[in-house]
């Protein structure tokens, strides 16, 4: 990091100037932002009513030495943001990701169990009720046949051109920083073998 | 048809659920915001749980409107609802009680218009029958005087 980028990022903070345009840090400058992915692949997304996806839970991740040292487990937050990622893409898909779909409220959420390292959760989510101005939806985790965690949680949409959002970009939301990437997992591993392509030739 | 009473045992629980507050604290005229707590993304929490627990249907904004009184769309001028704005607020909010609001007709104080009263009179609006029955068992709009089909005169 350069004097001049140091200087600039201690004077407006790396998060605090969210929602004005003309102070926003500029991405370029300041590197990518920390991805937030946690589901790993989508496996399954029935059009408006059921989406689901998968978790791999590793020890690759920092955060589980630190969560907690000697008994790691999945943090229960990062587990719900998962689960909300499942059921905002199920939730966004019905609109063609038209809107900006931000997680709004946990009215329930319940952890029965937890996960370790080595476990793969599921999560499965069901659409429950859906409008103009957002929806919401139900998320089961689980592992093997072991319930983890259910929620309920409530999205609003938004829209780019809300005045609102002071012009925030979408890419700072749900449906970019490469989560729609988890979408391709699935499909990549139908694609056909390579040798198959080269016959077709 | 489910009587008031009914309606606000009914939105006691809605909101004790939604909001966290105890059924005893959401009273007729408790307002959503300054004593139950409510914040603008509880709105879209209660609309729905309104809709499965009364098994209606709400438009949006036809409970919450939005933008009720902007500055600079003549319904407002220096923090203060104008005549106006108050006759639009009567034509958004037809269960709100306006008159009261008049008395001190800020713009902030727009919100203490969501009260548990108006979401009772809302709810049992729309619970409301908008046909009835002649005699002869035609169907007929609720304030029709006659029966459009056999004549009958409706008391």
């Amino acid at each position: 990091m350069d004097r001049e980028h140091s200087s600039e990022f201690s004077a407006h903070g790396p998060g605090g100037t969210a929602g004005s345009t003309s102070a926003r840090p500029d991405s370029k400058r300041y590197g990518k932002p920390m991805r937030w992915i946690w589901i790993d692949r989508f496996e399954e997304l029935n059009r408006g009513t059921s989406a689901r996806a998968i978790k791999n839970v590793t020890l690759a991740e920092d955060h589980l030495h630190d969560h907690f040292p000697g008994f790691p487990v999945m943090p229960a937050s990062l587990m719900l943001e998962g689960m909300a990622q499942t059921g905002g893409i199920l939730l966004g898909d019905l609109h063609d990701f038209e809107h900006i779909v931000i997680l709004a409220k946990v009215p329930k959420v319940t952890y029965h169990s937890w996960a370790v390292p080595g476990d793969t959760l599921v999560y499965d989510a069901k659409l429950l009720d859906e409008r103009a101005e957002g929806g919401t939806v139900e998320v089961i985790a689980t592992v093997g046949e072991r319930l983890v965690a259910e929620a309920e949680i409530i999205f609003v949409h938004l829209d780019d051109k809300d005045p609102q959002l002071g012009g925030i970009d979408q890419k700072n939301f749900v449906f970019s920083m490469n989560l729609m990437g988890v979408m391709e997992v699935g499909r990549a591993t139908a694609a056909k073998p390579e040798t198959d392509k080269t016959g077709d030739e | 048809m489910a009587t008031n009473e009914e309606i606000l045992v009914k939105i006691q629980e809605v909101l004790a659920n939604a909001l966290g507050v105890d059924n005893e604290e959401v009273t007729p005229s408790a307002t959503l915001v300054g004593d139950l707590g409510a914040e603008s993304i509880d709105f879209l929490d209660i609309v729905f749980n309104l809709e499965k627990e009364f098994d209606i249907k709400i438009k949006r904004g036809e409970l919450f409107p939005e933008n009720l009184a902007a500055e600079g769309d003549g319904l407002a001028i220096d923090g203060v609802v104008t005549e106006d704005g108050l006759a639009k607020l009567r034509e958004r909010l037809p269960h709100a009680d306006v008159d009261a609001f008049a008395v001190d007709p800020k713009v902030e104080n727009i919100q203490d218009l969501f009260t548990i009263d108006m979401l009772v009179k809302f709810v049992a609006a729309k619970n409301a029958p908008t046909t009835k029955s002649c005699p002869l068992g035609h169907e007929c709009a609720v304030n029709a005087s006659n029966c459009p089909q056999c004549g009958h005169q409706f008391a």
